[in-house]
């Protein structure tokens, strides 16, 4: 027990540790907010080109967004990050990971965005176009509010999923709430702060936890 | 000229020959790992979401919560836990372990949300039909509720399952030689990305085809709407 | 058996839900070979009567015996008196993963122990009786709103029970299917099958019920037979219901 308290809940690390940290913990905010809204937008432009009339462009989305599926996030940071330099450019660990998160969430929130635009029906479309609105009127207007209405939890479930996957840019030494607790534990020798990590990830998410299996069990309640 | 740099640089046929037979030797283990969690996870997850139909207060509050600490934490920061952190108290387990251990739990977790959620998708009369004819709680379970409940789970089921298996990507991290890790040793031997191609080039063999039966699952058990 | 004992006997049957008392005291005894008929107003409790009967709910207190057995007794196997009751629900809660053989052949597999082959057996036994044989093999989702209610009618005569409990077995039903499901429960009758029935169909009772009982207020209010209730009950209130459903 003691051993216990001594290695995962020491508050004279955590004291020491902190500053590190919080700095760690500002640097996940930082990239959520970029990250997040990124992934939206990218995955709103799949989900509209995936509407397109034209079969190529609808071929070039399948298979976008199946190759992202299929594609590893960390093995794209890790390409992106370390393969880039190679062609003259080094984006920086920001960048490279903002990147590669564009890349890979936008094809699952376009897949969420493609599932909502399915889910209006032709009468909807038939009606707003008979009072004269354009195809883009349409889709801005009538389909699109309607159709995210419809999958707002799958929409908070997947950012729920990109917020943890930002742990991922650890790896290449971008100094976020990981890095920095694993830079901690290095210096201070003591596994305190990788559990003040876990601690600090709890409680920001859970609350997202519990509104998504609020929203799962309506869900298929429904069917 | 600027193409045949560029070959040379991510494509170059002597290194990736070179380490071609560590990348097939690390596409082994990552199927390995995968169908690990995969059998791990999902059996776990089914054995929870059944005992939380007993509707055991104190058992389902401890499930409840088991299930949300897994679906809010990194499985990175699980995995850099359960291998950096736990030997601090004694618990030590090797890279593979500790990658298949995080993940299976994740999965666990996932799964019991999934099938739960399909459990309380049965109406109540089927519950009620079944118990009529003097079919036992355990029976209808089985017989009854299960087999309609997993209909509904197979779709959410399935994205989940592929998503979470790709995680094992992240064993690279910890050293488990597995095709990440395999392809980034690899790189940094030769100070080229030639390997890093070679393991992309693995990663969408393995998961490409896994992506596609994913797909016939979502309209092959196509959810009434 | 004695020939004269009750199939079913309720005896102060009080039922709450929370503080609502549903249930205010009921007693009833069904003969062997009766039809009895429960009519009365909706929220009267005669839905909570029949599944106080089976134990799909929990009685509060008083007693049920079925054919001498106290379903409530804390040594009775309540799977095993179960199979002796059969009970038919208005949406028929037929099993959608199963085929009606398969939906008539589980409890007796499960249940009473068969193995498959006897199990289909009784099961296609079942069925012919309802006038479905030539349906085994049709999951509920090809079958009419007429013929599921009658692969759930075998679903329940496959067990062999004492008593049928039918709760509104036609409600849900299209008028024009009607007809079939109340031809099965005549056929039934005349068979012998005890049976208790809660229903709005006013001219089957009137031809088929061998007694009505009219509830009110988690109360049975008055009971006799179809003419003396449908022609000159005691209670004003019981003429207004039947007015009110015949319109
Ligand atoms: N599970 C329950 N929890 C709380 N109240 C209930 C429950 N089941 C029934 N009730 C209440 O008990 C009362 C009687 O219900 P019951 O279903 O027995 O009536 P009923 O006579 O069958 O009516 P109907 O003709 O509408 O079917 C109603 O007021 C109902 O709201
Ligand atoms: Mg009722």
């Amino acid at each position: 027990m003691e051993q216990l308290v001594h290695n995962f809940f020491n508050f004279e690390i955590l004291s020491q540790a902190w500053p590190l940290l919080l700095a760690g913990f500002w640097m996940t905010v930082k990239l959520t907010l970029v990250v997040v809204p990124l992934g939206l937008a990218g995955g709103l432009v799949v989900a509209l080109a995936s509407t397109s009339r034209r079969r190529l462009v609808r071929w070039l989305v399948v298979i976008y967004v199946d190759f992202f599926r299929a594609f590893p996030p960390l093995v794209l940071l890790m390409f992106i990050a370390f393969g880039l330099p190679f062609l003259g450019f080094d984006p920086g660990a920001f960048i490279a990971v903002a990147l590669s998160f564009l890349l890979n969430t936008s094809s699952y929130y376009g897949e969420i965005f493609r599932a909502g635009i399915e889910s209006i029906t032709r009468g909807q479309h038939e009606a707003a176009r008979s009072t004269g609105l354009s195809v883009p009127q349409t889709m801005v207007y009538v389909v699109l509010p309607q159709a995210v209405k419809n999958v707002v939890p799958d929409l908070v479930s997947n950012t729920l999923e990109v917020i943890k996957l930002t742990s991922l840019a650890s790896v290449v030494a971008l100094p976020e709430l990981l890095y920095a607790a694993r830079q901690a534990q290095s210096l201070t020798y003591n596994a305190t702060p990788i559990i003040a990590a876990g601690i600090i990830y709890l409680v920001c998410l859970w609350p997202l936890v519990r509104l998504l299996s609020r929203f799962e069990h309506r869900q298929i309640a429904l069917h | 000229m600027q193409l045949e740099r560029l070959a040379d640089t991510f494509f170059n046929l002597q290194v990736m020959q070179q380490y071609l037979p560590k990348i097939v030797e690390g596409f082994f283990i990552t199927i390995q790992i995968a169908l690990a969690v995969v059998l791990a996870g999902i059996a776990s997850g089914l054995l929870l979401a059944l005992v939380r139909a007993f509707r055991i207060k104190a058992l389902n509050f401890f499930i409840i919560l088991c299930v949300d600490i897994l679906r809010a934490l990194p499985p990175l920061v699980l995995i850099i836990g359960f291998y950096f952190a736990l030997p601090a108290i004694g618990i030590r387990m090797s890279a593979w372990v500790a990658t298949w251990l995080a993940l299976s739990l994740v999965l666990m977790a996932f799964a019991e949300e999934i099938f739960w959620a399909g459990i309380l998708a049965v109406p109540k009369g089927q519950w009620e039909a079944a118990r009529s004819t003097g079919l036992s709680f355990v029976q209808t379970l089985t017989d009854v509720v299960m087999p309609q409940a997993v209909r509904l789970t197979i779709p959410p089921l399935t994205n989940r399952t592929i998503a979470i298996t790709k995680g094992t990507a992240l064993g690279a991290v910890v050293a488990v030689g597995e095709i990440l890790y395999q392809a980034q040793t690899a790189y940094s031997f030769s100070y080229n990305p030639s390997p890093l191609v070679l393991g992309a080039v693995a990663y969408l063999i393995l998961f490409i085809p896994v992506v596609y039966f994913g797909r016939w699952v979502e309209t092959r058990f196509a959810w009434k709407r | 058996m004695s020939g004269d004992r009750p199939i079913l006997e309720v005896r102060g049957l009080h039922k709450s839900f929370g503080h609502l008392e549903v249930l205010k005291g009921i007693d009833l005894a069904v003969r062997k070979g009766e039809l009895v008929f429960v009519i009365g107003p909706s929220g009267s409790g005669k839905s909570t009567l029949l599944r106080c009967c089976n134990r799909l709910e929990e009685p509060s207190s008083g007693s049920i015996l079925v054919e001498g057995v106290d379903v409530m007794a804390p040594g009775t196997n309540i799977n095993a008196v179960r199979r002796r009751i059969g009970m038919v629900f208005q949406s028929f809660n037929l099993y959608p993963h199963l085929d009606a053989l398969g939906n008539v052949s589980l409890a007796l597999r499960k249940v009473v122990g068969q193995s498959r082959a006897e199990a289909e057996l009784a099961g296609q036994a079942a069925l012919e009786r309802v006038g479905l044989a030539e349906k085994a093999n049709s999951f509920p989702n090809e079958l009419s709103g007429g013929q599921q209610q009658r692969v759930a009618i075998a679903r329940a005569l496959a067990l062999q029970p004492a008593i049928l409990l039918f709760d509104e077995p036609t409600s849900a039903l299209d008028p024009e299917l009607v007809g079939s499901v109340l031809a099965v429960m005549r056929e039934l009758r005349e068979s012998g099958m005890t049976m208790v029935v809660v229903s709005h169909e006013m001219r089957f009772a009137r031809s088929a019920a061998d007694r009505v009982i009219f509830m009110d207020h988690g109360l049975i209010v008055e009971q006799g037979t179809p003419e003396k209730l449908f022609n000159a009950p005691d209670h004003q209130r019981i003429k207004d219901f039947i007015a009110s459903i015949e319109h």
